[in-house]
């Protein structure tokens, strides 16, 4: 698992880029306690920053344990930790803030961090 | 190649509304009655439609609920929410059985279609072969918010295909999964969110299921290990309660086994068909 992967991956992948090509907002991925701000223009992850943040602003925040993310980006993954909604239903995960703009890119969003695998 | 399947519509009338539900069909013999998941449609079961050895035995049918797939929702739709309740969709299942003229049939059903084989077991269990539940769960509490797959701001045909997505196994082959999304996003507004009104709020029918008697109608139920949703642990919690209830967990399979990998899930469906034929 190596988050700063994740800028090259995904850009990489055109496929996942076009769900994506609508979306111009910054995300933040909370690695246990290590922060992580995705900014994404167009679908392609324009920057990829690493925290601690004072005072930035993010859409929407995917909060979990890094022994939940280790799990997630297992390849393959093991039943329920493939996917996002599953760590919510087992309660590994949080979704904070804008939850519009989290379900306006779900697809993209799941393809995208799933890309880490 | 021309498949052997046939689709054709049917006029019913459904909680005293005229209805023209759409199904599709093949193979002779024993009826199997064919339940699709929430907010998807009869083309679910496309493999089973077109397997030559079940085809042999049985006459799969295959319909498209009301709202869903090619049966259009009821004159008036424009100024209601659509909201399924377990005695409307145990209603509409028997009226398409009858309608059909579909005599004392196998009920096989997934997600929304596995829980409601489980009333079916309680309620009509004399008039059925067997019921068979994929996915089935009798309680999935409300762990997500699907009031935004119904939402103006967001496109709902992508927020319906990017849950279904997830709930597919990483294993299933790619454009069996990525037909599955397709069949999501092609869904009407609101109707997937209106089907989980069943599955996540009124259908809870855990203190019920103990009552089934599987020596009337046997039951079988079948689930996908990557499933979150109706997990093995789900299925396993209610066949429990159920004495004579038969369990398989599917090895490598999702919560859509029969769309997302139907080779691998054929090889679980077939010997219990077998079994039910036989019996």
């Amino acid at each position: 698992m190596n988050i700063e992967r994740l800028p090259e991956l995904v850009n990489a992948n055109a496929a996942i880029v076009r769900w994506g090509r609508h979306m111009n907002e910054t995300f933040m991925i909370e690695v246990g306690d290590e922060q992580h701000l995705v900014t994404v223009r167009a679908g392609r992850i324009e920057k990829l920053e690493k925290g601690p943040f004072v005072m930035r602003s993010w859409a929407f925040a995917i909060r979990a344990s890094r022994e939940c993310w280790q799990e997630f980006w297992r390849s393959p993954p093991a039943p329920g930790w493939h996917d996002l909604f599953a760590l919510l239903r087992r309660g590994e995960v949080k979704f904070e803030g804008d939850q519009r703009v989290l379900w306006s890119y779900l697809l993209y969003v799941k393809l995208a961090l799933a890309a880490l695998r | 190649m021309i498949e052997p399947i046939t689709g054709r519509y049917a006029h019913m009338n459904i909680e005293g509304r005229a209805h023209r539900v759409y199904f599709e069909e093949a193979g002779q013999g024993i009826p199997l009655l064919c339940l699709h998941t929430a907010g998807s449609d009869g083309r679910q079961f496309r493999a089973v439609l077109n397997d030559p050895q079940i085809l042999k035995s049985y006459r799969v049918v295959a319909f498209d609920m009301p709202w869903h797939g090619k049966s259009s929702p009821p004159a008036g739709w424009q100024g209601e929410d659509y909201r399924l309740t377990t005695d409307v969709y145990t209603d509409l299942i028997m009226t398409v059985a009858r309608e059909l003229e579909l005599a004392r049939p196998v009920v096989m059903g997934c997600s929304i279609g596995g829980r409601v084989v489980l009333n079916l077991a309680l309620k009509h269990a004399r008039e059925l072969r067997a019921l068979v539940g994929l996915q089935s769960a009798a309680y999935v509490e409300r762990y997500y918010d699907a009031a935004w797959m119904d939402h103006p701001e967001v496109h709902g045909g992508r927020a319906c295909g990017a849950l279904a997505y997830g709930l597919m196994s990483p294993l299933s082959p790619e454009p069996h999964k990525w037909e599955t999304v397709w069949h999501y996003m092609q869904g009407g507004p609101g109707v997937f969110t209106g089907d989980l009104f069943f599955y996540q709020v009124e259908g809870d029918i855990r203190d019920r299921i103990g009552a089934i008697d599987t020596q009337l109608c046997p039951l079988y139920l079948l689930t996908g290990e990557y499933d979150y949703s109706a997990s093995p642990r789900d299925t396993q919690a209610a066949a429990a309660k159920i004495p004579g209830a038969k369990v398989t967990i599917m090895k490598g399979l999702g919560h859509f086994p029969m769309s997302e990998n139907p080779d691998a899930f054929l090889s679980y469906l077939r010997p219990v068909l077998e079994e039910i034929r036989k019996s």
